[in-house]
């Protein structure tokens, strides 16, 4: 199998979305997903969530923010390079049915998978509010994509140089408004965030954690995390969970697992830069 | 059994394996035991005494026919003699290496009962690695039958399965979960054990003989079961093992620095952490590491521990002599500086300001009857806690089936206590068509074991194929 990008397209500064080749995933993902990515034969195994697909192409689409080694290579590649390898889809689909009237939060990288569930939640008869978040006014993007697929739609940053300044807002809504369910995906601390908005008023809120992951089908129990007082596996169990049951603060706790190793193979590989990586690719 | 008085001639002793130096291989992850010359491979097979009803022959799982091969070694006849192992055996470079011999079929060998039994593991991998430096030989197919198969899971089981159905004529397509072909081989074993390099070369064989592998194609996510019997799939081996850890429950578990055996072994074996950063996954390991556990698995984790560098402790419930481990992988890790404590128990870790394990506290236990597994069962001792220093835990108390086939094929019956898939003693399963071996029908076992019920079940499959219209 040879997994090609097809195209690639600039979402914000060091945010990117990669079309590629693979057509067993294509034909079988669903919103809420994710692949294990490994982009060169030494590479490591990591897991991005699913923002689309084309089944008569025989695509999938996934969105990535460039924070360390891996991401930050992956951002070098190219409309035709290949990567080693593509697993997928893995992971429990979204739930999507009709719920009524529903609350859809998406934060940074995190807005383009989401967009993927609200198109399936519109299509399932949903009244759809989209809020997406960013931190800055330049990394907030498919503003006007949101705004097709939703009934509703509200920006939002966290130092409010684009739409309201963090979630408080939110809290403003609840007061007036009823929602049955609430969807949130974005980093660790906004999903905790909008967990503890949504609590009082007791809407289900699903969250999508991202536990650090190795095999993603439950060999490994690296993305072991904590709901309602249970041991559960990210990959097999979730991603998805009830944001109501998640310990957040373990989640993190976990996320940082690595951060010294992480930090010098980041170091390391922008140190060589504009190097040959020819040796990687093969090896 | 013919009773013959062996010739006061023969050697007692076995002709021990060259192994590398204690000292210097814990500090490398290159294969301990180093493999026999020539020489010493004559010499060893000179001791067989060609019984006439073979003792060892019986303790294999897969009989392998051992006088017939070890009578082609006294004659030099390599190429015969490793044709004469394939016949039943087809990785025997892996068998003569992980199997348990000791209690298989050297256990069985009468010149156990005046000395050492014929080293014949040892004899096995001396062809298997001629082989290696010699060519493969690819043996004759049988004509196609028209007929296809799916395999599930590239561990020795699907291996086995495979080989055996495409040499019968069928088209066999073998799908893996993980991005490289070779199940517990590949991702578990470690490299001073079993080099990668032989699993390649083994997996390569098998690819020869025209086996199509697809890699990272997780069934049941991509194509399910019954979706694959719905196509042009006339049967299904599933061989998907037993990956999934367990944990003990106890508090404090998901604190940073406790690994699931697994997760250590895969970080190191399948993705060569041991090698970060020219690898990208990182493996972190302190400088006191304590493994709990007391089998195969829990040997491997240490020693791979010793090699990255730390001082470890196997923390096991039972005495020295109900170590489940093999004893040759026992000497070899305390020959490394393994220390033990036997009878004692985690009952909570604690963690430091960072969510990083910092203790764990332990309690004694003695030894009542023997439980439902024969061995005798740990009792905890009233009032004997105490605390560990530890900055690294790898938990090794063993590996259950993983349910995602399970969970997405209607109608295959499995124990739900245990997460096994049940078979009859053709490997055949609930479904028509459907066959399964290898630890996800016994629960974790061995590569043999393993090897044995993908042989068996590729029998009856093709028994299946050939009545099916
Ligand atoms: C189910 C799931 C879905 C995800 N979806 C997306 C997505 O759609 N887009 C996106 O940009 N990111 C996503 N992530 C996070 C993404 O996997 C990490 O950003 C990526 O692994 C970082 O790798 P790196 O080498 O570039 O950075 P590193 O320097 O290795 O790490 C940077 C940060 O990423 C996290 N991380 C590192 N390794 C892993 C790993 N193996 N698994 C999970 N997290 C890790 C750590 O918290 C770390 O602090 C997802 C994670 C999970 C678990
Ligand atoms: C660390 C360790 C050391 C061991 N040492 C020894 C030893 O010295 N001697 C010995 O005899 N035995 C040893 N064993 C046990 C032995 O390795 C196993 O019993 C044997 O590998 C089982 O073979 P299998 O083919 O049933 O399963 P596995 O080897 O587990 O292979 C199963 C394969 O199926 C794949 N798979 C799973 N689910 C799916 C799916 N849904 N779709 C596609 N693919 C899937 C997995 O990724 C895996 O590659 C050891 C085990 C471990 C973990
Ligand atoms: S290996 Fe032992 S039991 Fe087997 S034929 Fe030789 S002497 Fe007899
Ligand atoms: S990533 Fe390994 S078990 Fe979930």
């Amino acid at each position: 199998m040879i997994y090609k990008i097809i195209s690639t397209e600039e979402l914000a500064p060091k945010t990117k979305m990669f079309e590629v080749l693979a057509p067993d995933i294509a034909a079988k993902a669903k919103p809420g997903q994710f692949l294990i990515v490994i982009i060169s034969v030494k590479g490591e195994r990591i897991p991005l969530t699913i923002c689309d697909y084309n089944r008569e192409k025989g695509t999938v689409s996934f969105a990535f923010h460039e924070v360390g080694k891996t991401t930050k290579e992956l951002g070098q590649m190219q409309a035709g390079d290949t990567l080693e390898n593509v697993t997928g889809p893995l992971g429990n689909p979204s739930e999507i049915k009709n719920f009524g009237k529903i609350l859809c939060i998406g934060g940074g990288v995190f807005i383009a998978p989401l967009l993927l569930q609200v198109k399936a939640m519109k299509q399932t008869g949903n009244k759809v509010t989209t809020i997406l978040g960013a931190r800055i006014k330049e990394e907030l993007f498919m503003e006007e994509k949101a705004k097709t697929l939703s009934d509703k739609i509200y920006t939002a940053s966290d130092d409010g140089s684009i739409g309201y300044k963090g979630l408080d807002f939110l809290k403003e809504i609840l007061k007036t408004e009823k929602f049955d369910h609430c969807v949130v995906m974005g980093p660790v601390v906004m999903m905790k965030e909008v967990s503890e908005i949504t609590k009082p008023y007791g809407i289900p809120t699903i969250v999508t954690t991202t536990p650090i992951m190795m095999d993603g089908m439950g060999m490994c129990g690296v993305c072991r995390v904590t709901v309602g007082g249970k041991m559960l596996f990210g990959c097999v169990d979730g991603p998805e969970f009830d944001g109501h049951q998640v310990d957040f603060e373990e989640l993190v706790q976990r996320q940082r697992l690595f951060l010294p190793e992480e930090r010098v193979a980041s170091l390391m590989w922008e140190k060589n830069i504009g190097g040959c990586r020819c040796d990687r690719k093969k090896a | 059994m013919t009773e013959r008085k062996p010739k006061p001639k023969i050697k007692k002793e076995e002709v021990k394996m060259p192994k590398q130096d204690p000292k210097v291989r814990v500090k490398n992850f290159n294969e301990v035991a180093l493999g026999y010359t020539e020489e010493q491979a004559l010499e060893e097979a000179a001791r067989c005494l060609q019984c006439v009803k073979p003792q060892c022959v019986d303790g294999c799982p897969v009989e392998v026919p051992i006088p017939e091969f070890i009578k082609c070694i006294k004659e030099k006849k390599y190429a015969e003699g490793i044709i004469t192992i394939k016949s039943k055996n087809a990785l025997p470079a892996v068998c003569g290496r992980v199997c348990p011999q000791e209690e298989q079929c050297q256990v069985k060998c009468v010149l156990g009962k005046i000395g050492d039994p014929v080293s014949i593991g040892r004899l096995e991998r001396y062809l298997a690695d001629w082989e290696r430096d010699h060519g493969f030989q690819i043996p004759e197919k049988a004509p196609p039958t028209g007929k296809k198969v799916a395999v599930v899971g590239a561990g020795p089981a699907g291996l086995t399965a495979a080989a055996d159905l495409i040499q019968l004529g069928h088209k066999v397509t073998m799908y893996e979960a993980l991005h490289l072909p070779g199940g517990v081989l590949i991702y578990g074993i470690p490299e001073f054990r079993l080099p990668k390099a032989i699993v390649r070369n083994e997996v390569a064989y098998i690819e020869k003989l025209g086996v199509e592998l697809r890699v990272g194609n997780l069934v049941g996510r991509i194509h399910t079961i019954p979706e694959l019997l719905k196509t042009d799939t006339n049967a299904v081996f599933i061989g998907s093992g037993a990956g999934l850890p367990r944990f003990m429950g106890v508090e404090g578990e998901n604190l940073g620095g406790i690994y699931s055996a697994n997760e250590f072994l895969i970080r190191n074996n399948l993705m060569k952490s041991f090698d970060f950063p020219e690898y990208d996954t990182p493996v972190r390991i302190g400088k006191h590491v304590v493994v709990i556990g007391g089998g195969n698995v829990a040997m491997d984790c240490a020693r791979s521990s010793m090699r990255l560098g730390a001082e470890v402790c196997l923390l096991y419930r039972r005495s020295r002599d109900e170590l489940p481990a093999r004893q040759e992988e026992i000497e070899n890790a305390e020959e490394e500086g393994l220390v033990c404590k036997f009878l004692a128990a985690p009952l909570k870790f604690n963690g430091d300001e960072k969510g990083w394990v910092k203790s764990m506290e332990c309690i004694a236990m003695e030894l009542g009857p023997p439980d439902e597994s024969g061995r005798r069962r740990p009792i905890p001792m009233k009032g004997s806690e105490f605390t560990m220093e530890t900055d690294t835990v790898i938990i090794a108390i063993g590996q259950t089936p993983n349910p995602i086939i399970q969970r997405t094929t209607t109608g295959l019956e499995v124990n739900l206590k245990r997460g096994t898939i049940l078979v009859d003693e053709n490997g055949k399963t609930s479904i028509q068509g459907v066959y399964a071996g290898g630890d996800v029908v016994t629960g974790a076992a061995t590569v043999i074991s393993a090897m044995g019920a993908g042989k068996t079940a590729a029998k009856a499959m093709h028994k299946f194929l050939s009545e099916k219209k």
